[in-house]
């Protein structure tokens, strides 16, 4: 049995749980408490470890899914995640412009982990305040080689066209 | 007079108890293979412990257990002081206060003694009136409690260690086959799940978290028993001829993997 690893990661409220919950065969396991600083306001419960979901591709080959902690007090875990994945997705809020510069920072330090493949996914494209991925792609100055993908974290269809867009880029440098 | 003998007929915790009860002072100077330990009392507590190499000083103490890191010491004048010293210069400084540096002190001790109740051989030799260097900071511990608690860990060592004999196993997750909505990972957790690899040994998988034996088999037996994670011979990882700190990279991936992988997202 092979195992690969991708890595959902993005700032705090991006959606990262309910983008491996979206397409994991199982149900997520995530540990959840409830917080008590600021951020309580946005959502009652917040994920303070990370989320884990499962794909079995066949007989020989599963792939993981972990969803990074989202608050910076959890950054600890993020380099030990990171080892050994096959890429990684960064998951950004549209809606909140404020999350921008976080998120690059967040893309920075995972591609400073490890040199692994990655794409960048434009999240809550089905809300009306919605940066468009192009917009987005010029606010956090990503390279025009990296993709930037329209995304709707709790539709399974647009997950799965996340997933595949990052396996196409991997896909790319993979060996025969 | 200097009370001699064998940790093979007199164990410690009955060592312990012995100073407790009679509320001794002096040191309890302990041999196992190539490891010595030398304990002090005082009036039948605990004050002081120097375990082989682990005595280092104060100043590196607290960097071991993480009250002081690595940029911060490096501000630190780097001549040799006496703990009591470098407690002083600390606490000036601002970087720890009197209370944290007792209780880093207390808690090194403790996890120390722990480690001595595995100990059942060798020679001990107690020599009254004997205390500990002036310049070591002295925390008394009541002895009953750690007798009972590391009599309690050596129970669970040796459970431990029968659930779970070779931790040069490899571990793989099985969670498709339980329900886990609503489980509880702890950060240690998620770090050995993180880490599950049939190519890597619950032994690599410790050492690169820096985990204990018991920390470790803790973690897996509690994985274990909730049916998350099986034992499973280790399979020879493509990378095993690199080095560890190589093994970090990713292994190139094959394009078959990487096909089937979307053949498989397609469909779902």
């Amino acid at each position: 049995m092979q195992t690969v690893k991708i890595v959902v990661t993005g700032p705090f409220n991006a959606g990262k749980t309910a983008f491996v919950g979206s397409i994991s065969e199982i149900e997520v396991v995530s540990t959840e408490r409830r917080i008590t600083d600021h951020s309580q306001s946005i959502k009652d419960q917040t994920t303070v470890a990370m989320d884990f979901g499962r794909i079995t591709v066949d007989e020989g080959l599963v792939l993981y899914l972990f969803g990074t902690p989202g608050q910076r007090r959890f950054d600890f875990m993020w380099e030990i995640l990171s080892e050994g994945m096959l890429g990684f997705i960064v998951l950004v809020d549209s809606v909140a412009p404020e999350t921008f510069r976080e998120a690059k920072e967040i893309l920075d330090l995972f591609k400073n982990y490890h040199p692994a493949r990655y794409v960048v996914a434009a999240n809550k494209q089905d809300l009306e305040d919605a940066w468009p991925p192009e917009d987005l792609r010029i606010a956090l100055k990503i390279d025009s080689d990296i993709k930037v993908v329209p995304c709707v974290a709790t539709d399974k269809e647009s997950v799965k066209g996340v997933l595949l867009e990052l396996l196409y880029s991997i896909l790319e440098t993979a060996e025969e | 007079m200097a009370l001699r003998g064998n940790l093979r007929d007199f164990s410690l915790p009955q060592l312990l108890n012995l100073v407790s009860l009679g509320k001794k002072t002096g040191a309890l100077t302990l041999g196992e293979r190539n490891s010595q330990a030398t304990v002090y009392f005082k009036e039948g507590m605990l004050v002081h412990l120097s375990l082989d190499s682990q005595d280092s000083n104060l100043r590196h103490l607290l960097e071991r257990v993480g009250k002081i890191n690595e940029a911060q010491s490096r501000l630190l004048p780097q001549e040799a002081r006496s703990d009591k010293e470098w407690g002083i210069l600390l606490i000036n400084t601002g970087l720890i206060d009197r209370a944290e540096i007792m209780e880093a002190v207390r808690r090194h001790t403790l996890e120390m003694v722990y480690r001595l109740f595995t100990w059942t051989e060798g020679g001990f030799v107690f020599q009254p009136n004997v205390l500990p260097p002036d310049d070591k900071i002295i925390v008394p511990i009541h002895l009953e409690n750690v007798i009972l608690e590391g009599s309690r860990r050596v129970e669970e060592r040796k459970r431990l260690e029968e659930e779970l004999p070779d931790l040069g196993m490899a571990l793989n997750l099985i969670c498709s086959e339980v329900k886990l909505k609503g489980i509880r990972l702890s950060p240690d957790e998620w770090r050995v799940v993180s880490s599950i690899d049939p190519g890597r040994t619950i032994q690599e998988i410790a050492q690169a978290h820096h985990l204990t034996d018991l920390q470790i088999r803790k973690i897996v037996y509690g994985l274990l028993s909730a049916g998350f994670v099986e034992l499973v011979p280790r399979v020879k990882p493509i990378s095993a001829a690199l080095s560890a700190e190589e093994r970090i990279i990713p292994a190139p991936v094959r394009k078959g993997i990487i096909l089937r992988l979307i053949d498989r997202i397609r469909r779902l």
